[in-house]
């Protein structure tokens, strides 16, 4: 590795470094004791699960604006099905499937699949519709209806691709409306569950949110760099034409990156249900923008074709120290949003400044 | 030599990093006359018009406009100075009127109000002056063909107080029917006293329109003089610096098998009805006028495009495929477009040579990169690329070795049936002759099938054993290189009939 790539690469390290160094000397022992760190470390745990699926996102060129609604429908799932007596595996299913089903509808509609997608969804509504009385067994049903009309519209060629943005965009009200639904307007309250609040409990080496984000972001980090479906996904995100040329099923491939990013968000849901004890619908609100500033600081190009996800962490632990230590310093919440904004802004205009020295 | 000359540019030197780009350029250009620039791709002119408009700024030389130092700052301040350029890719807002397009940036204004009237009236007149008054200047641009287009930028820039007039491969996007008049404006233009500098390819263009000519190679200036005192053969030998014959190394050709058969193929809009037949080892040469369905043959025979009628068939497969199933089948393309499509400018050249073979490149779906990049070099070694190995980001590459890297993808995944449509674009001279020696290597002595567009003839007439000329969408019958010769394909690329004994 040559020198400039090397700095470009230690960059967000550098700013972790820094930041954490102006806050330990501004606000010493409280800001750098060990309990304070694991607690960084776990308010960093949900943003930071989601944004190693933005990352994938931005990776591939495309957005996610959606991902804070997203993650506040997966919790009111979860919820519902341990208010109904459904058991934890089952929430944790129902939590992290949701945002699967979340990105399968992005995904779907940023290919152009927009009939199938009608297909499916008034299949898998009517079935479910129909299978009302069966109580719970109607959201299965419904699923596997919506999926086998998914699957058997495979014939239908008519496309509308629609831009990321612009789907998500949608999304980003139509999801956090449903999650409103789903609850009638209420959080949805349930039993407490000891192991799942027990995720996002200070204690042990590391609290076990903390773990999940470390092995979601290594998987996902691994499956980026090596595999040949992420590097399909850089080329796609460095020139689309250029994939196509060379054979890449781009919307197949797209595809994969929403199913794989949203299902992120739907681990991260997991996280912030143990968090909360409760299904909140408005909870994770600004996540997306969030999840965005993280991939950006870490050096992600909106353009697509960079970003990786040790970088997305870096960044995402930037903003939390920000935060903690604002907090630690007595600093009231605007000076913390005013400082991170800044910092977004400077971590690009430092990367562009580093681009252009070459 | 009559007047002093209006631009007078001695020994311009220009440095990018490691690559001179111009090593000492002389050019004078006389009012009143139109002055054609020529060199192959890559020789220097786009910089050296860079650096006359104020996009660069020269390292080292002298340029005197009017016998006063001329060091634009910027674009602006070259406009000012009343040098106008029209470039390749066209400057225009599709959205915006012809009107509005024309004075943008000048709006003619009424307070804070733009006095559309006054607009109206300017445009006309300024459309006039390139003769198209009759043309509506409330129209969109982007509703415009590439002609007028063309003709409102070139209005555009005669609009202000022009003394100094550059066209760069202002023909490119036109029809031959519309070169003739943009001539002649030009010529009157000349008349009036403005300096023209006319960069063109296109000999046939130059002689007609141009009073003397200058020849950049390699980043200097190699010869100038009057058109009338040079010919054709003269002209090119000092762009290439060589002769001819040198750069299109020509092994004998056996043909074999058929491994590309086209019947009546026709893609949405073009082509509308191909007809031809690939044999192992040779060279089929594709000539034709742009928007012809050159572009648009090879892209559905790839499957970028769709085919929606005809008979497709590559080796033993039947029909048509999508790109995948053509990598899978031998088949490799080259894109005409390379910034935008060839290649992925910020990867590597190794992910640019194995992006389509990737899964086979894998164990159990995962790559190691450090191998992929040691798998590329030889074959980035055989076209003599030249870079600081396969992890080097191919857009710090040049234009050359960026098309050699796309080559070397075809190379590396060993295609049998190559699609290359403008090999040789925005490509250097050197860089041309290892080109043109490699697609000699493959067809000739490895068996491989090679199918080439190019707008180049002579470099078809060079590298191709025979020629099928595209016109509007339909492909004539090939003939053999020898029954060829630039004037005859000429008159089929427009006419779309045949002519000669060979018919």
């Amino acid at each position: 590795m040559n020198p400039a790539r090397l700095l470009r690469a230690m960059g967000p390290s550098l700013g972790l470094f820094v930041t954490w160094l102006l806050f330990a000397v501004l606000a010493g022992g409280k800001f750098t004791s060990w309990s304070n760190t694991e607690l960084m470390l776990l308010q960093t745990a949900v943003v930071g699960t989601a944004a190693v699926g933005a990352t994938w996102i931005i990776v591939s060129g495309g957005i996610d604006l959606s991902v804070g609604s997203n993650i506040a429908l997966c919790t009111m799932a979860g919820a519902g099905v341990l208010q109904a007596g459904g058991g934890l595996w089952l929430a944790l299913v129902a939590t992290i499937a949701t945002g699967t089903l979340v990105g399968w509808l992005i995904g779907a509609l940023v290919v152009g699949a927009l009939p199938r997608v009608l297909v499916t969804l008034g299949c898998g509504g009517g079935v479910f519709l129909v299978a009302h009385g069966l109580g719970a067994w109607a959201w299965p049903l419904g699923v596997l209806a919506g999926a086998v009309a998914w699957l058997s519209s495979r014939r239908l060629s008519w496309k509308l691709p629609l831009s990321p943005f612009i789907v998500t965009l949608g999304l980003w009200g139509t999801l956090r409306g449903l999650a409103k639904g789903l609850g009638d307007n209420q959080p949805i309250y349930f039993e407490r569950n000891d192991t799942l609040a027990g995720l996002m409990v200070t204690g042990g080496v590391l609290p076990a949110g903390v773990w999940i984000l470390l092995a979601v972001a290594a998987i996902a980090a691994v499956l980026l760099r090596r595999s040949v479906f992420g590097r399909r996904v850089v080329a796609i995100g460095s020139s689309r034409q250029t994939a196509r040329l060379c054979g890449v099923d781009v919307p197949r491939t797209e595809m994969g990156v929403y199913l794989l990013g949203c299902t992120c968000a739907g681990i991260a849901a997991v996280l912030q249900l143990s968090y909360l004890s409760m299904g909140d619908s408005t909870t994770a609100q600004g996540y997306e923008l969030k999840t965005i500033a993280a991939a950006v600081i870490g050096g992600a190009s909106l353009a697509g074709g960079e970003g990786s996800i040790g970088g997305t962490l870096l960044g995402a632990l930037i903003m939390t120290v920000v935060d903690n230590g604002c907090t630690k310093l007595g600093l009231d919440n605007w000076v913390q949003e005013v400082v991170t904004g800044g910092i977004i802004v400077g971590a690009v205009a430092l990367d562009r400044l580093r681009l252009a020295r070459r | 030599m009559t007047a002093a000359p209006l631009l007078s540019v001695s020994g311009l030197c220009k440095r990018f990093g490691p690559t001179l780009a111009l090593a000492g350029v002389d050019l004078q250009v006389r009012a009143g006359e139109v002055h054609a620039l020529v060199g192959e791709n890559g020789a220097g002119k786009s910089t050296l018009l860079k650096v006359l408009a104020g996009v660069h700024t020269a390292d080292d030389g002298e340029v005197l406009l009017d016998g006063l130092p001329f060091a634009p700052a910027d674009p602006a301040a070259a406009r000012d100075a009343g040098l106008a350029i029209i470039h390749q890719e066209l400057a225009l807002a599709p959205h915006l009127t012809v009107a509005e397009n024309l004075f943008l940036g000048r709006e003619p204004r009424r307070g804070p109000f733009v006095d559309r009237r006054r607009l109206r009236e300017l445009a006309t007149a300024a459309l006039a002056q390139v003769g198209r008054g009759q043309l509506d200047p409330d129209t969109a641009v982007g509703a415009l063909p590439p002609a007028d287009r063309q003709l409102v930028e070139i209005a555009r820039a005669l609009s202000g107080d022009v003394r100094l007039l550059i066209l760069d491969e202002p023909t490119s996007s036109l029809a031959r029917a519309d070169v003739e008049p943009l001539l002649q404006r030009l010529r009157e233009l000349a008349a009036r006293g403005v300096a023209v500098v006319y960069v063109s390819h296109v000999f046939e263009e130059l002689f007609a329109v141009a009073d003397r000519f200058t020849v950049l190679r390699d980043g200097a200036t190699v010869t100038s003089g009057a058109i009338a005192d040079t010919d054709h053969d003269r002209l090119v030998a000092a762009m290439v610096g060589r002769s001819v014959t040198d750069l299109y190394p020509r092994s004998r050709a056996t043909p074999g098998a058929v491994v590309l058969e086209l019947e009546d193929v026709a893609g949405v809009r073009l082509p509308r009805r191909a007809t031809l037949q690939l044999r192992a080892g040779e060279v089929l040469g594709i000539a034709g006028l742009i928007g012809a369905g050159r572009t648009e043959l090879l892209r559905a025979v790839f499957g970028l495009d769709p085919v929606v009628a005809g008979r497709v068939r590559v080796a033993a497969f039947e029909g048509a495929a999508p790109p995948a199933a053509r990598w899978r089948q031998g088949v490799g393309m080259l894109s005409e477009d390379r910034k935008a499509e060839g290649l992925m400018l910020a990867r590597s050249s190794a992910e640019n040579v194995w992006l389509p073979v990737l899964a086979q490149k894998a164990r159990g779906g995962f790559v190691a990169p450090r191998r992929l990049e040691q798998d590329a070099m030889p074959w980035l070694q055989r076209l003599a690329v030249r870079c600081a190995g396969g992890s080097q980001a191919v857009g710090e590459l040049s234009g050359g070795n960026q098309q050699k890297v796309a080559l070397a993808r075809l190379l590396a995944t060993g295609c049998e049936v190559l699609l290359l449509d403008e090999p040789t674009r925005g490509v250097d001279v050197g860089a041309k002759a290892e080109i043109y020696a490699a697609i000699d290597e493959l067809a000739h002595r490895h068996g491989t099938a090679v199918l080439v567009v190019s707008s180049y003839l002579p470099e078809l007439l060079g590298i191709a054993d025979r020629i099928a000329v595209v016109c509007r969408g339909e492909v004539l019958p090939a003939r053999p290189v020898g029954e060829c010769d630039e004037h005859a394909l000429l008159a089929a690329m427009t006419t779309g009939a045949l002519t000669g004994e060979g018919a």
